[in-house]
């Protein structure tokens, strides 16, 4: 997830009265020298300790692999850093093994690499740390290789993480945005635009009170139960982040060449974000998910999918949205609530706050 | 153009005609809550009545009565003489 | 659904399918097909999102007018606002909505990736707040808005001028709606048969600045609010003037307009602003459209204050953007649209807004327009 982190929204102070935290990160942080290696020690090793990162090899031996390799890399760039129902931290771990996710992959390990800004605080670089660790224990994976950069204050926006990420599929499971087949069923694994709102309303100049959460989740464990029972039935997985359902939506139907079509009324948004989104004059259709999944599966396994979800937390309030017609190629369409039809567009730039 | 959404006033701060301080409310609508200036409403809201906020500021305030009636008019026109619509003789 | 506690029913489908009856209705028998216009950008989003076109019956034509406030922003504007946010010392806090027009030379989104300080806010008073935070930086509010936001604004610069706040002003581009719909029909009022009216514009100006437009141009005006129910309420009113043959100001939206509007928000107006002359884009000066801030708030005034001014600056070649906020031509007529001028890459202002006609065109288009 890469949300623009260069537009303001009236929360930066600006001030020019400096504060020494004598607890910050230094230039010598990224020397490569003995600051660095206490850095790494203190920070990283103590919390992410793992056979791979022990040693402090310059890459990590991964041994034998069953099945096909999947590889995936992302960056994060969130701003705010920590935000309602998690932070730059757990994203940048669920973000990578989700995408290993959506091609049925069974993660097996990440890396991670840190741009800290010289300046940056040691507490919350902790807290990071600590963040990455927990989400890796939730989720059965490792960090198996690492790397810590600082550049001058001025040159980076706190921090930036980067985590690539290792999986297996089996030989005979492929899925792919490209396989959706008319007459297939379309399942949301739950509701939209959470992490949208949740990063939106934290930024202050957009404050409002809300029971707003990220919904920042692994799916592996999830999507490993659908595979196992579905699969050859399941055709395409796909993680709606920046650009919403929507987007998403419309990729399947290029990339398969089909048509799909979907229902306003079956679409799940909280009644919080629903709120915050008529305020700001945002659809919920076009805001990021961090924790949800469009499941696109042969129509008579809909319901066993659905059951199979529902009995996961993180599947809850999946629902079938739709479903994938001949076309035309490419073409999303809406059945609205009173009936009408419009056309689903993709997203065009960054969701920006409207009042008129 | 105005996107404008109603929300319902929870609590008011400043009294009516003081204009040494700001007159502000706290709304909700939908689980959402925020401070909405009342500098240009054009009726004193009690607490309970809905103002339309646009902005950051609340233009206009309603009652839910005025809300139903606007409702009743709606479905007047649409020939839907509803059996909610107790003013209609079955 | 607490918001909509007291109007639970509104979006009923039920509701909406017999309003749609009555209007199918109400033009049997009427001779000719009926083209109204609105001129809001949230009546255009609405009928969009929501599908609407898809379902009005084929008789019905609705154009959508310079309802946007982002769209008849003037590419002079725009370029003097660039000028304001590349200021050294300056930063510019703006709604989202103005973040990506274009002027001739760019917009804020390219002001902000060449160095210049762009807040996006949702208040006027969020920008006092930014200037009050941050007191080594001239904090200039981009005003851009009809009669619905000025209120706010004015109220802002009252409340900064009150708190002696100095590193903050106001760029007013401003404009208010009656004189240009007087300047839209003044030529030919021939091409609408209906005006569906504002519903939050009218909230502040009341449904009675519509009556001289009504007797002027002898067609009717019916102020409508926002949920489809609404706008097919404001559009039964139409036709039923039609079919008598008058031509009056009716009111659909009564939960939130009054005949007379909103007194207090038009005093704030008026102890802030002056009426001046301003241009819009594609429609070209109108007078008495615009309002710059008075004299006795002149330490509010951007314009004055950093000294920057507005140019005359040419339409994009071959946009008609202006055509189409005129109602004369539809945005597929437009040799640009879909071509160079896209969401993404946007020539004209009415591609940029999410509200504009051409982006909602593009963005909804195909399967609900009818031309």
């Amino acid at each position: 997830m890469k949300t623009n982190g260069n537009l303001n929204y009236g929360h930066q102070t600006g001030s020019n009265e400096k504060v020494v935290d004598k607890d910050s990160i230094l230039l010598d942080h990224g020397s490569g020298g003995l600051a660095s290696q206490k850095l790494v020690s203190d920070i990283f090793l103590s919390q992410l300790d793992n056979p791979f990162l022990a040693g402090l090899e310059d890459s990590a031996v991964l041994g034998k692999i069953e099945g096909r390799v999947v590889f995936t890399t992302d960056s994060y760039v969130v701003d705010p850093l920590f935000f309602p129902g998690g932070d730059i931290g757990s994203l940048s771990v669920h973000g990578t093994i989700n995408d290993l996710a959506m091609r049925g992959a069974r993660p097996i390990c990440l890396s991670l690499g840190c741009i800290i800004e010289e300046g940056f605080s040691m507490a919350d670089l902790k807290r990071i740390a600590a963040s990455i660790a927990g989400a890796c224990r939730e989720s059965g994976v490792v960090i198996a290789t690492g790397d810590t950069k600082v550049v001058p204050r001025g040159k980076g926006d706190g921090i930036y993480l980067n985590t690539s990420g290792v999986g297996s599929v089996p030989e005979d499971l492929t899925v792919s945005t490209s396989l959706a087949r008319p007459g297939d069923k379309i399942i949301l694994s739950g509701t939209m635009a959470d992490h949208g709102i949740a990063i939106l309303t934290s930024r202050t100049g957009l404050t409002m009170e809300g029971d707003f959460r990220s919904d920042s989740q692994p799916l592996h464990f999830m999507v490993g139960e659908l595979c196992e029972s579905l699969a050859g039935n399941l055709h395409s997985l796909r993680d709606p982040t920046r650009g919403g359902v929507a987007t998403s939506l419309c990729e399947i139907a290029s990339s398969s060449r089909v048509g799909i079509i979907i229902e306003e009324s079956a679409l799940p948004v909280r009644s919080q974000t629903r709120g915050a989104c008529e305020i700001l004059g945002l659809e919920p259709l076009y805001l990021a998910n961090e924790g949800k999944c469009l499941v696109i599966i042969r129509e008579e396994k809909a319901e066993l999918a659905l059951e199979i979800m529902r009995n996961r937390l993180e599947g809850r309030d999946a629902v079938i949205i739709g479903s994938v017609t001949e076309g035309p190629e490419g073409r999303v369409e809406m059945i609205t609530g009173i009936g009408g039809r419009r056309l689903i567009a993709p997203l065009a730039g960054e969701p920006l706050p409207r009042i008129c | 153009m105005c996107l404008a959404v109603p929300m319902r006033v929870i609590e008011i701060e400043g009294v009516e005609g003081d204009f040494s301080t700001l007159a502000k409310a706290l709304v909700e609508g939908e689980g959402v809550r925020r401070e909405v200036r009342l500098d240009i409403i054009d009726r004193w809201p009690e607490i309970g009545d809905y103002v339309i906020v646009h902005a950051g500021f609340a233009l206009h305030a309603l009652t839910a009565g005025e809300a139903e009636e606007s409702l009743r008019l709606l479905r007047q026109i649409a020939g839907n003489t509803d059996q909610r619509d107790t003013e209609d003789p079955v | 659904m607490e918001i909509k506690d007291a109007l639970s029913g509104i979006d009923d489908d039920s509701l909406v399918k017999d309003l749609l009856k009555r209007l199918k209705d109400e033009l049997q028998g009427y001779p000719s097909s009926l083209r109204f216009m609105e001129v809001c950008g949230t009546h255009t989003m609405s009928v969009f999102r929501h599908g609407l076109r898809s379902l009005l019956p084929d008789k019905i034509d609705l154009l959508a007018g310079p309802g946007c406030p982002v769209c008849v922003t003037s590419a002079g504007q725009v370029d003097a606002i660039l000028d304001l946010a590349c200021l050294n010392g300056v930063r510019v806090a703006t709604f989202g909505d103005l973040y990506r027009v274009p002027g001739s030379q760019g917009s804020l989104a390219l002001a902000s990736a060449s160095g210049g300080k762009v807040d996006i806010v949702y208040s006027p008073v969020d920008a006092l707040q930014l200037a009050k935070n941050n007191p080594s930086e001239f904090v200039v509010f981009l005003g851009v808005g009809f009669e619905t936001t000025i209120p706010g604004v004015a109220a802002t610069v009252r409340e900064a001028a009150g708190s002696k706040i100095d590193n903050f002003a106001v760029f007013s581009a401003h404009k208010t709606m009656p004189p240009a719909l007087d300047a839209l029909f003044t030529d030919d009022a021939s091409r609408i048969d209906g005006l569906l009216c504002p519903g939050h514009v009218s909230a502040i100006i009341g449904a009675c600045a519509y009556k001289p437009l009504a007797d002027k141009y002898e067609f009717p005006c019916v102020v409508a609010g926002f949920e489809p129910a609404d706008i097919l309420q404001g559009l039964i009113m139409l036709v039923r003037q039609k079919k008598r043959g008058i031509a009056s100001v009716e009111n659909a939206y009564s939960r939130v307009v009054s005949w007379q509007g909103n007194k207090s928000a038009l005093e704030m107006i008026d102890s802030v602003f002056q009426v001046c002359d301003t241009a819009w884009r594609g429609l070209g000066v109108i007078p008495a459209s615009g309002l710059a801030v008075r004299p006795e708030f002149a330490s509010y005034n951007a314009q004055k204050r950093l000294n920057v001014e507005e140019k005359m600056v040419s339409e994009p070649p071959g946009c008609l953007c202006g055509s189409i906020l005129k109602g004369e031509s539809v945005p597929a007529a437009c040799p640009l649209f879909g071509r160079t001028c896209t969401p993404v890459n946007p020539v004209g202002p009415c591609m940029v807004s999410s509200e504009g006609s051409c982006a909602a065109y593009h963005r909804y288009g195909g399967v609900d327009r009818k031309s």
